[in-house]
């Protein structure tokens, strides 16, 4: 019987969603991870274990993993440090997770560098190739730190690889992660003068296009973004309708390449919320052309909502199913790509990480 | 052999550990890697990079603040507690 999991991620612990098929019916379980702040959840596909990222105030980095659907859990940072030595920077949290399709499992940290496991997260190797980027003294956090937030390997081929890093921007590995190159060339840094730099560029979330490696779209402190080259060179897509070139997180449709949605928000210093304080999801079905406003069962008045990076997934249903949270606790799911929306839960604590699984 | 006295929200971590433990140990980085040896994985939890306590992990050797240099003797009482911390 096929069931759907909604995996989210709380400074409160990891909480999940069990739901039917029809994504009408739920029920919640957590918190989960001893209520340490879980920053981002994943399924390893070779096993279908759970595997969640955090860090805790008192004990630290780790990642935890779970064989049973989330009932026992185990953790490990085993390997996760940049080394011993009094100027050495210890590891603040873990922010994010992938698998390659070789089946090496990544990690993104804070402060910023990546981490990857060939044994599903129970050890840890650094990849200092990233670390030791001749860019690297020029790195300077954005608002939530110098963090790796989002890993993005290629489907096929285990020797490339991009990531994000805020407020760097992308890189791209295609070696295996011994040397990397910006791809940040188009994309606009208005918060210093005079032109774009190489590096410098606040990356807030980029994903790829279903079935094309080479698509990337990409949601920008300073604008939406299409690359058809693999970063290689960025179109800005800003003017296209959407009420703010500013917002978090950014998920693609798994079959369909021309399909993405996105979440505006107000520019920092307005408050980070939904436009007007009316709530939306825009989706585009033409590779960023046009964009429509969703927003069907959400509140469209007095809405103060704000949706962080990692908060936002799909599943892989047809229709494929979109899911929410909101930094004020609130879960948000649509069963149709966007067309309608429910309210699933509306008191978790601020939503982190959204992930959505398909179990059959 | 030192007393240690562990906290519930470290042994929630490593289920079936319990919270006294009789270690050797001269020093408290030798008690904790002691510990590590019983729970691997636990010296993770109360020590960075360093090596130093973690910010947030206190530890008493018969009462006094201890840092992982300070001298334990085989009668001691050593207690590792969370400090006040979160929101």
């Amino acid at each position: 019987m096929t069931v759907v999991q909604l995996l989210v991620g709380t400074p409160k612990g990891a909480f999940i969603l069990d739901g039917d098929a029809g994504r009408r019916d739920w029920s919640m379980r957590g918190p989960l991870c001893e209520g340490w702040p879980i920053h981002d959840l994943i399924v390893e596909p070779s096993s279908g274990a759970i595997l969640a990222a955090g860090g805790s105030p008192w004990y630290g980095p780790a990642v935890w993993r779970s064989e049973d659907g989330g009932a026992t859990w185990s953790h490990s940072s085993e390997g996760l440090t940049y080394g011993e030595g009094e100027g050495v920077t210890p590891i603040a949290t873990i922010w994010s997770l992938a698998t390659g399709p070789d089946g090496t499992v990544y990690a993104g940290v804070e402060p910023a560098g990546l981490f990857r496991s060939a044994d599903g997260g129970r050890t840890w190797s650094h990849v200092e190739g990233l670390t030791n980027h001749p860019t690297r003294p020029t790195w300077g956090p954005g608002a939530g730190g110098l963090i790796l937030h989002t890993i993005v390997p290629h489907p096929t081929d285990p020797q490339r690889m991009w990531v994000g890093i805020s407020a760097v921007g992308v890189f791209e590995t295609r070696d295996g992660g011994t040397t990397w190159e910006p791809r940040n060339k188009g994309v606009r840094a208005d918060f210093v003068p005079g032109p774009a730099p190489e590096t410098g560029q606040c990356v807030h979330k980029f994903a790829m296009a279903a079935g094309e490696p080479e698509t990337l779209y990409q949601q920008n402190h300073c604008g939406q973004y299409r690359s058809t080259d693999g970063g290689a060179t960025w179109t800005d897509l800003s003017k296209n309708g959407v009420p703010s070139q500013f917002g978090f997180p950014l998920v693609a449709h798994p079959r369909d390449p021309k399909t993405f949605w996105v979440i505006p928000l107000t520019q920092p210093e307005e408050g980070r919320f939904m436009p007007e304080a009316s709530a939306a999801v825009w989706r585009t079905r033409d590779r960023g052309e046009t964009f429509d406003r969703g927003d069907d069962g959400l509140p469209q008045e007095d809405a103060y909502l704000s949706v962080l990076r990692e908060a936002m997934a799909r599943d892989t249903l047809d229709p494929v199913g979109v899911t929410f949270g909101t930094k004020t606790g609130q879960l948000w799911h649509s069963a149709d790509e966007g067309d309608s929306w429910q309210l699933l839960t509306g008191n978790l604590p601020e939503i982190w990480a959204v992930e959505a699984v398909v179990r059959d | 052999m030192a007393t240690v006295l562990l906290p519930r929200s470290l042994l929630a971590l490593f289920p079936g550990v319990e919270r006294r433990h009789e270690v050797e140990g001269a020093t408290v980085d030798q008690v904790l890697s002691a510990l590590d040896a019983r729970a691997p994985g636990m010296r993770d939890r109360l020590v960075e990079e360093g090596p130093r306590l973690r910010p947030h992990i206190n530890v008493f050797v018969d009462g006094q603040p201890a840092d992982l240099t300070t001298q334990v003797e085989p009668a001691s009482t050593v207690h590792v507690i969370p400090a006040v911390s979160g929101g």
